[in-house]
């Protein structure tokens, strides 16, 4: 019986046919960034080859407490990156290496027109779960709008959340798809939509919050030094230029 | 030659299998067996069955056990009629049609989920001028039981098909020759006959709806206690409470194997000749 013990080979072989390669556990947000980094990274580096695991970053952090063989973790908040340091799961200390920015996004012909419409009756709105590092921000956000729209405010949107996605990506697909009437995501997210159909709704920076990404080293990693490698050219002025032009903000 | 004495049971299932064949089958069953067992296993833990009693899994159950019901009423209401057709009638396109109906059983429910929201979606084929009439579909309870229909149904639908291809026209013809209608020839000679093949194909439905996550979440979102069902509960507990999404993945797995096992003992009882 021949084919079972080749079939075995060929399953053994496909975990492990580049010895230089690097998996990235990065934040749905940082999507395109992280594809840039990766691409000036591998032509720096000769044979090295990364692998980007993007989702979002409370999926990532349970990933890496299970067990998964990531090198290194890009969360969007610190909350998550806490979990998996707590859980012992890294190889030195986090450090912050970009933030953002929420903003609320429309598709074309919404009721909502303004941040305070979030609220108004029967607006359908879409958030990221309160586990999700950027449903946390919002939250936070709304919360502080009180301030500026009253008490009630935050719970009259929360309200008319008919949505609670996985990652940013999923809640502003719901807006270019134009099922939701708004969405809070990060001013990068807001970015890339197509201008034509999908309308940005700037927050107030005095209610704002700076949403900040630290990144780590895992202690899962097998090549400590390549991983190194990588989250210091994340922090290095290359880097940071990579993260701008994507519309990330310094530290 | 050697003869073997004449025995009650048939050769081959009196032969031992050769070890080789034993191991290779092993391998596959402890690989289907093992995390299922697992996870029943860790669930068993107080601590664990605690998380059962949380209102997030109790809303999801009650809404799983909610949309479920509906999307088996609508698929026996409406599923019936399309397994009797095909089963009973030649017309142009029939393969056409047939291939629709498996369909559904081989795509990726995340594909469901989008082609579903082409066409209820708020800007979909149908979903744009039954928005217009006042119909919102999009994040609603009927939306999850429209993503359950559209991926469970087709398992009736194949498993009747089969059970009423299996009922003699003789019989029934001699209903009609009796003077029953053609609806009473299938309501009262028919239909029982094929009652195996129906209670099969609706237990797969059921299963399959209850399972179900990707169109779910892609067509529906995912918001407690209105379309957030237990599979879409497990996936957002995961974050969270790893505890929680054991002890709901245990019940999910608990019953559908429970009625699974039910039905194949049923089917093996001999109390259906079309279902096997």
């Amino acid at each position: 019986m021949k084919p079972l013990p080749l079939l075995l080979a060929c399953l053994l072989l496909l975990g492990s046919v580049h010895a230089q390669r690097l998996t990235i556990a990065a934040a749905s947000s940082l999507t395109e960034v992280m594809q840039d980094v990766a691409i000036a990274f591998e032509a720096r580096h000769d044979g090295v080859r990364i692998d980007l695991n993007l989702a979002g970053s409370s999926t990532l952090a349970t990933q890496i407490r299970q067990g998964a063989p990531f090198d290194v973790f890009a969360s969007a908040n610190e909350t998550q990156m806490n979990l998996v340091a707590n859980d012992e799961r890294l190889d030195g200390a986090a450090v912050p290496f970009a933030s953002n920015r929420l903003v609320v996004i429309t598709p074309n012909g919404s009721p909502v027109t303004s941040v305070a419409d979030l609220a108004m009756q029967g607006a359908l709105v879409v958030l990221a779960g309160p586990e999700v590092p950027v449903g946390a921000y919002a939250r936070d956000v709304l919360h502080r709008l009180d301030d500026l729209y009253g008490d009630g405010y935050a719970n009259a949107v929360l309200a008319n959340v008919v949505s609670e996605e996985p990652n940013v990506r999923q809640v502003a697909a719901k807006v270019t798809l134009g099922e939701a009437d708004a969405a809070i995501v990060y001013a990068t997210d807001a970015a890339i939509l197509d201008p034509g159909a999908v309308t940005t709704l700037a927050i107030d920076d005095a209610y704002n919050v700076t949403a900040r990404y630290p990144i780590a080293v895992l202690n899962a990693t097998r090549q400590a030094d390549l991983a190194r490698a990588f989250v210091d050219f994340v922090l290095s002025d290359e880097g940071q230029a990579l993260l701008a032009a994507r519309g990330f903000t310094a530290p | 030659m050697l003869r073997r004495p004449p025995s009650s049971r048939s050769a081959s299932q009196h032969r031992a299998p050769s070890p080789l064949l034993l191991l290779a089958a092993s391998v596959l069953a402890l690989l289907l067996a093992l995390p299922v067992a697992t996870l029943l296993l860790r669930a068993m833990r107080p601590d664990v069955l605690a998380a059962l009693t949380l209102p997030t899994a109790l809303d999801a159950l009650r809404l799983s056990l909610l949309t479920t019901s509906l999307t088996l009423a609508l698929t026996i209401l409406l599923g019936t009629p399309l397994a009797y057709l095909l089963a009973r009638y030649a017309f142009p396109g029939k393969r056409l049609l047939e291939a629709i109906v498996d369909l559904p059983v081989v795509l990726p429910p995340v594909v469901a989920g989008v082609a579903l929201l082409l066409v209820f979606g708020r800007r979909g084929l149908l979903g744009a001028p039954l928005a217009d009439a006042g119909i919102d579909l999009a994040f609603t309870t009927s939306a999850v039981v429209l993503a359950q229909l559209f991926v469970s149904s087709p398992f009736y639908v194949r498993a009747l098909k089969v059970a009423f291809a299996a009922v003699p026209r003789s019989v029934e013809e001699a209903a009609r020759i009796d003077g029953a209608s053609q609806l009473g020839a299938l309501r009262h000679v028919t239909l029982p006959l094929a009652v195996p093949g129906m209670i099969e194909g609706g237990v797969l439905a059921w299963a399959r709806a209850l399972g179900e996550f990707g169109a779910t979440i892609v067509f529906a979102g995912s918001i407690a206690g209105r379309t957030r069902t237990m599979p879409l509960e497990i996936y957002a507990a995961l974050e969270r409470d790893l505890d929680a999404a054991i002890a709901t993945s245990a019940v999910l797995a608990l019953a559908a194997f429970a009625l699974f096992l039910t039905v194949r003992l049923w089917v093996r009882a001999g109390a259906s000749p079309a279902a096997d």
